[in-house]
């Protein structure tokens, strides 16, 4: 059960730093549109790094419960 | 009836209904499997190559004559297929040759302080134990080693083998149209393949490689389209499709070795230089915090680019099991009609939205992990842009 528990923490990092990232860039781009190629790749490339981070938690929570 | 008397002692019986696991099934859904399901009991055999330490059993499933869930109806030489998972009889008695299995049981039970879910075989009234296969990670998941190694061509790398031969075939055609058709505009096949290969070319490994870019492109487009195929074909919920590839771990820490091979032996002196002994920082500091910091750092990024790659997918493939699983959940295993239609109703739109996220992070993760590889490279090999010399007090920039 914690280890759900832990999970739920880890997902709620998660939501929280890629909706700041999200929303930054999105300002950004209405801010300046034509940057919007180079802003969205960079968007989504440390959207992927913040998600890692809160994966290796979520793995982890999933060994400690890990069934057999 | 003696079945009844000895599922008490050994566990409860696989055949007879029970009430539905979500979570078992989730699980065994996700794990690699000796038997491809093609609809209902039927399913594709594949070859087996198990080593004991009666010696190698090379063959193929069909030897177990599999039929309700995967389970099979004979032990060969020892060995017998749960859940179309092979496993071995640890008795020695039933080493060589054939017998008739009655039923299979699991139990719950705690060994070491651990949680285990054992397996045993009912053949002619009688419970033996069954071992699953050996597990090379110590243990950390429930394995460990047992009394058999499994080396067979599993669902796993059927499915690798399968994707290997398509995208073979693909990209043999679209390089064989881009040869002929020099100078004009590409169509077809090829037309469909160029906009990855020039995306992955200018946008991910020019701008992170640099000029040097053209001698990694094999590995980038190599990973790039080895992953997306192995995400795209976990997708399809029936055969060939299902294998659920780049969700094992065993598969993400091999890509992720791979890069960090060549991102190692490619490294100049100039990284090494930045990584263990930078220049322009007090010695105190860097012997204690920054250089393990960096050490640790070297590992940690392939470390994480497996496990982003791993938690992904598997977690996808989770939800939309458990999404199509609160069918059978609501509807009681079968028995109310009511609650199946209840539960398909509430469970198709969502699995639907969920497959389409899927698709989404196929893409992503697949575009992620070669980016990420790419930067890794590019740290990696990269000159200074000209000498900078840290030690004097004038800025040369």
């Amino acid at each position: 059960m914690y280890a759900a528990i832990g999970a739920g923490l880890a997902v709620i990092g998660a939501g929280l730093g890629i909706g700041q990232i999200g929303g930054k860039a999105v300002e950004a781009i209405a801010r300046q549109p034509e940057a919007g190629g180079d802003i969205r790749a960079n968007m989504i490339l440390t959207a992927a790094l913040v998600e890692g981070a809160a994966l290796v938690a979520m793995v982890l929570s999933f060994f400690v419960a890990a069934p057999k | 009836m003696a079945e009844a008397a000895h599922t008490s002692t050994c566990g409860h019986s696989l055949s007879e209904e029970q009430e539905f696991n979500a979570g078992d099934n989730a699980v065994r859904h996700i794990a690699d499997a000796n038997a491809m399901q093609i609809l209902g009991d039927v399913y594709f055999n594949l070859p087996i190559i198990l080593q004991s330490a009666d010696g190698w059993k090379v063959g193929t499933t069909a030897v177990f004559q599999a039929h309700h869930h995967g389970n099979g109806e004979l032990s060969s030489d020892g060995y017998v297929l749960v859940h179309a998972a092979v496993m071995r009889i640890q008795d020695a008695r039933f080493a060589q040759g054939e017998f008739k299995i009655d039923d299979y049981t699991h139990q719950d039970v705690q060994e070491n302080g651990k949680d285990k879910t054992i397996y045993h075989a009912i053949i002619e009234g009688q419970c033996y134990r069954l071992d699953p296969k050996t597990t090379y990670d110590g243990g950390i998941l429930g394995g460990g080693t047992t009394s058999f190694s499994d080396f067979s061509i599993t669902r796993n790398v059927f499915t690798m083998l399968l994707t290997l031969v398509i995208f073979f075939f693909v990209f043999r055609r679209a390089a064989n149209a881009a040869t002929r058709t020099r100078g004009q505009a590409p169509k077809g096949l090829q037309n469909f393949i160029e906009p990855f290969y020039t995306f992955i070319r200018d946008e991910v490994a020019k701008p992170n490689i640099g000029p040097k870019y053209e001698k990694y492109m094999p590995y980038l487009l190599s990973a790039f389209f080895f992953i997306l195929g192995l995400n795209l074909i976990g997708q399809i919920p029936f055969f060939p499709g299902g294998a659920n590839v780049t969700g094992n771990i065993s598969i993400t820490i091999v890509l992720a070795l791979i890069t960090f091979i060549i991102s190692t032996f490619s490294a100049n002196r100039h990284f090494w230089e930045h990584t263990l002994w930078m220049p322009g920082v007090p010695a105190v500091l860097k012997i204690f915090i920054l250089t393990p910091i960096e050490v640790l750092g070297v590992f940690l990024k392939p470390f994480t680019l497996l496990l982003r790659l791993f938690a992904n997918i598997t977690a996808g493939h989770i939800v939309i099991i458990s999404f199509i699983s609160l069918i059978f959940i609501l509807g009681k295993t079968g028995t109310s009609v009511g609650g199946a239609a209840a539960g398909a109703a509430a469970s198709i739109p969502l699995t639907l939205f969920m497959m389409t996220l899927e698709l989404l992070v196929a893409f992503l993760q697949a575009f992620i992990f070669t980016m990420l590889s790419a930067t890794y490279i590019g740290t990696a090999i990269e000159e200074p842009l000209h000498h900078i010399d840290h030690d004097t007090t004038e800025d040369q920039h």
